[in-house]
């Protein structure tokens, strides 16, 4: 993405076209870049694409819980996406982008570099996923497609902010792999 | 002009089922939970007959009607007591109290809109 | 038994009107029971008694639950006697009173779900309740009869002769001739003649006095009793006579048959009972109440919130620009401050209701456990009209009843035991509630035996779920009850199921937002106390800066801020360090240290100490670099994505759009200092008031913390 000011994605499900590749068996996902990977989720989860803000730093928490942030009143908490996949802290800027997302009843934030792209992807073209040399655990990737020659791995959201039986995030290390 | 009447019973199932009755045969309903409440509701507020229930905290419906005949306004407005069966003595106490007539509770719809009509003109 | 007619099927709609009033009426009723069988028989318990079960049998008649009915009509009939003392009062006759009050709620309850009670359910009881009204009811008692006998098919036309004398009263019971009239007239041709020889002349007349009588000739085909039916509520008021002329069997008859020919008590101006559905909700006027959709409540205090947020944005903004206009503005925003906070207690007070609701079905469980487990229990409530938001009532009843179960179960020993421990035989439990800084507290303290530490302890590490020479701390050995799995349960009791449920009830509460704590002394008893935060959206709090970060201290937890001299500060052994405050020790709490802030002031006396005061009373110092201002703020929730952060009891949005975080004076005054307690590696070392699971964490290095590798204590030996 070029331009990095807040943008909202009226994403309509409800439109004729988003209806019509509903029915196909087709999905739309918005994909989007963490360092050199392209990774993609299921754009019905995907409420709002945002710039940058500050967050506030929640204490004691793991390193890639930025903090939480003001969306319109509501307190959303914010993923460092790299942090989280074992690559590091994300250096958030202002050029940085904060995907909004609706999953397992919660709003969550995920700061990725940038957003790429709309894609439109049948089910038939999606891959499993082969179970090493990736930098993310095979257990947070749904599926992997090729789209103009560019691998992009598709997220499970719903695995990667499973909770406890009693509470709390995931807490599993996420060990990190070869880089591809 | 449609007329006004006055349930009285400190069950609110009871209440419900009687106002659902008289509002759908036309009439217009008002409510209340006990003598005392009724009282009150009728020193604001016209009706043409009430209904009360005897078993009532606060006042009970036999000197909720002695209070009512007491009072000039009241003295011809028709009253029905909500009666159980096998309460006799309490049935006998509200007639003697100046209630107009009774209904044996629990009461299928229509006995409630005949005996109403007796007493109501 | 009178079979439903189709008028039974349009009340049927009421069945959740009377399931709701009986659940309120039940409670009600159980603790009316609980005072007669402590004595308590005056005559106002026993027409309370008499009007619930009154209540009840009335509306189950109208949906015509038998079983239901017939019960509560024998426990009725009963009870009307007792009221007016035509039946003596005993501690057996009551014995049998609140019996009768359990299989009451049974049948209740089986009528609600639709199931069915074991056959002969109840007939013990039944028949007691019989014996002692003396016989005077048949067996089996009649089913109330819904409406008066049909009357009986028609015959052919007659005649009938109705001499009809009223007595002077007649009109004290708003009755009248003439409506008398019209009744006959509907069943038939009549003529009317009128009798005047009593009536007085004028100066003698009093209007309210029925002095004409009248001879009626009524050609119906209706039969007799339908014509009795209409004098049936004037009949002691008058002299009455109805003569049968007989049948007439001449043409006149077949003339004779207008349209009053037929019974048809409902014609005229009645209008049948359409199938026209009632009006919307059941508000009328001169009611006392009405009932609100509680999502509109809801729509309502999040409104008032965002009023107070909004607020306080225009307040900044003011204070940013403030100008010559300054004081008319603060005084503007202070007026608006004011009435915001009045707006949001009105609209909170709407949600709120007494735990009486919840208390009051308390005393029957003890009743129930203590006879199974043949333990004499009493239980003492207090602080029932303590108020309390709706939405977490009705999630309290099941962590006081599981704590309750626990209490008589496991807590409390046998009265042998007791009386040799030198307590009394009746143990008591009691069940207390309290507002206290904005939180609810529900306190479940039993005079038993204590929590046996040993037990505990040997149980968990037969469980695995603490390694062998670890050592515990009171809070944390505790804390070990609420682990999932745990249950120091010998045998499975049918009474608690499993043995304890505590995993369950720690995360009911956590849900709603609050927490456990425990108190226990050996021999003597244990009490738990359940704090649940008031959900008061607005609260009032002390704006705070620790390094980089803001914070809210909620105002009702601050007794003063004070900037010690280094003289006044000590460090003790250990590690921590307390400030000297007029001749007391307080412990300072490192608020930098335990959020691992950077940037904030580390020593005391160069930075500020704020002395809160926690919930049973005691003090902290919490270090922070400076005291901001005071703000309302909106109370945000933190939990929804997930477990509380510990220290932290929620969220609000300041007047510049940045988030601060509310701390949490409670459970930041109990999370463990990083840098003090430095033991050897291996120790068992656990973060306060996160995840039940029990997990060891790697000792915190200064600075940003890391990911912690958190591992399954089972796997750290």
């Amino acid at each position: 993405m070029e331009t990095q000011t807040a943008m909202t994605i009226a994403l309509a499900a409800n439109t004729p076209a988003a209806a019509g590749v509903q029915a196909a068996g087709v999905k739309q996902y918005i994909s989007f870049k963490i360092g050199s990977e392209e990774y993609a989720i299921d754009i019905m989860a995907v409420r709002e694409i945002k710039g940058w803000t500050e967050t506030t730093v929640l204490p004691n928490q793991p390193e890639y819980i930025l903090g939480v942030m003001n969306l319109r009143g509501t307190i959303v908490p914010v993923f460092d996406l790299r942090c989280r996949f074992g690559m590091g802290l994300t250096g958030a800027s202002r050029s940085h982008v904060v995907i909004i997302v609706a999953v397992l009843d919660r709003i969550v934030g995920l700061l990725v570099d940038a957003v790429s792209d709309i894609l439109t992807i049948d089910g038939s073209e999606i891959r499993a996923v082969p179970d090493m040399d990736r930098a993310v655990s095979a257990k947070f990737l749904s599926g992997i497609v090729s789209v103009n020659e560019t691998m992009v791995v598709l997220l499970a959201l719903e695995q990667l902010f499973a909770q406890h039986a009693g509470g709390g995030p995931v807490q599993e290390t996420i060990q990190p792999q070869s880089l591809q | 002009m449609r007329k006004r009447i006055l349930t009285v019973d400190d069950s609110k199932t009871m209440r419900d089922m009687v106002s659902f009755t008289l509002k759908g045969a036309g009439f217009e309903v008002v409510e209340a939970e006990d003598g005392a409440k009724a009282l009150d509701l009728l020193s604001r507020t016209a009706v043409d007959a009430i209904i009360t229930d005897i078993n009532m905290p606060n006042m009970d419906g036999v000197t909720l009607v002695q209070r009512l005949r007491a009072q000039q306004k009241f003295k011809s407005t028709p009253i029905l007591i909500l009666t159980t069966e096998g309460g006799e003595d309490k049935k006998q106490q509200g007639r003697n109290a100046g209630a107009t007539g009774w209904i044996v509770k629990p009461f299928a719809p229509e006995k409630l809109l005949q005996v109403l009509n007796k007493v109501c003109p | 038994m009178p079979s439903p007619t189709s008028a039974y099927s349009d009340f049927e709609r009421f069945r959740a009107t009377f399931f709701e009033e009986c659940a309120e009426i039940l409670p009600d009723l159980d603790g009316r029971l609980s005072a007669l069988q402590a004595g308590d028989s005056d005559t106002e318990t026993l027409n309370a008694i008499f009007r619930a079960v009154h209540s009840i049998k009335a509306g189950a008649a109208a949906f015509d639950f038998s079983a239901l009915v017939e019960f509560a009509h024998v426990f009725e009939g009963l009870l009307d006697r007792l009221r007016d003392n035509r039946i003596q009062h005993s501690a057996q006759v009551f014995n049998v009173v609140v019996r009768a009050g359990d299989v009451l709620a049974e049948l209740v309850e089986a009528a609600r779900t639709g199931s069915d009670v074991p056959p002969g359910f109840g007939a013990g009881v039944a028949a007691e309740l019989k014996d002692l009204f003396s016989g005077a009811q048949a067996a089996g008692a009649p089913p109330p009869k819904a409406h008066q006998p049909k009357p009986e098919a028609e015959g052919p036309m007659r005649t009938y002769r109705i001499a009809f004398e009223p007595h002077r009263e007649l009109f004290r019971h708003a009755n009248e001739p003439l409506l008398l009239i019209r009744e006959l007239k509907r069943l038939g041709e009549l003529s009317v003649g009128c009798v005047s020889a009593d009536l007085p002349d004028l100066a003698h007349l009093d209007p309210e006095d029925a002095y004409l009588s009248f001879i009626f000739e009524l050609q119906t085909q209706a039969p007799y009793a339908s014509v009795a039916e209409v004098f049936e509520f004037v009949d002691q008021d008058c002299v009455l006579k109805i003569e049968d002329g007989g049948a007439r069997d001449d043409t006149q008859s077949a003339a004779a048959a207008p349209d009053g020919g037929e019974a048809e008590p409902e014609s005229g101006e009645a209008h049948p009972p359409s199938s026209r559905p009632a009006a919307a909700t059941p508000v009328s006027k001169g009611a006392t109440s009405i009932r609100v959709d509680l999502t509109r409540v809801d729509r309502l205090v999040n409104m008032v919130g965002e009023l107070v947020i909004t607020h306080a944005m225009l307040a900044q903004q003011l204070s940013d620009h403030g100008g010559g206009q300054r004081q008319q503005w603060a005084q503007g925003s202070q007026e608006l401050a004011t009435h915001t906070r009045e707006l949001q207690e009105c609209v909170m007070a709407i949600r709120m209701q007494p735990v009486r609701s919840v208390f009051a079905r308390m005393p029957r469980l003890v009743r129930d456990i203590a006879a199974k487990l043949g333990r004499n229990v009493r239980l003492v409530t207090s602080g029932d009209q303590t108020e309390v938001d709706k939405t977490i009532i009705e999630e309290l009843a099941d962590p006081i009843t599981h704590m309750i179960r626990n209490a008589i179960d496991h807590g409390i020993e046998d009265g042998a035991t007791r009386l040799a421990a030198g307590k009394p035989e009746r143990a008591t439990i009691e069940l207390s509630a309290a507002q206290r800084a904005g939180n609810i507290l529900i306190t479940i303290a039993d005079d038993g035996a204590g929590i046996d530490r040993r037990k505990v302890l040997q149980h968990a590490i037969a469980k695995g779920l603490v390694r062998e020479d670890a050592k515990l701390s009171d809070d944390e050995l505790y804390n070990l009850i609420f682990a999932p799995g745990f249950s120091t349960a010998e045998k499975v009791t049918e009474v608690s199921g499993r043995g304890v449920g505590m995993d369950v009830v720690r995360r009911n509460i956590a849900n709603l937002g609050g927490r456990i704590q425990i108190n226990s002394a050996p021999g003597k008893g244990t009490r738990f106390t359940l704090v649940i935060p008031l959900t008061l959206a607005v609260l009032d709090g002390m704006l705070v800066a620790v390094g980089n970060e803001k914070y809210i201290l909620p105002l009702a937890n601050i007794v003063e801020s004070i900037r010690p001299d280094h003289r006044q500060v000590r460090t003790i052994t250990g590690g921590s360090q307390v400030v000297a405050v007029r001749g007391e020790f307080i412990r300072l709490v490192p608020v930098r240290r335990i959020f691992n802030i950077p940037g904030a002031i580390p020593e005391p006396w160069k930075a500020l100490v704020v002395v809160v005061e926690t919930e049973n009373g005691s003090k902290a110092g919490l270090v922070v670099d400076e005291l901001i201002g005071q703000q309302q703020v909106v109370v945000k929730s933190l939990a929804e994505y997930t477990a509380p952060v510990p220290g932290i009891s929620g969220a609000t949005i300041l007047g510049n759009g940045r988030v601060a975080l509310i701390l949490d004076v409670e459970g930041i005054c109990s999370m463990p200092d990083p840098s003090a307690f430095v033991e050897a590696p291996g120790d068992f070392q656990r973060q306060a008031g996160s995840s039940p699971d029990l997990q060891t964490v790697k000792p915190e290095i200064p600075g940003r913390p890391e990911a912690p590798a958190l591992q399954n204590i089972n796997a750290a030996a």
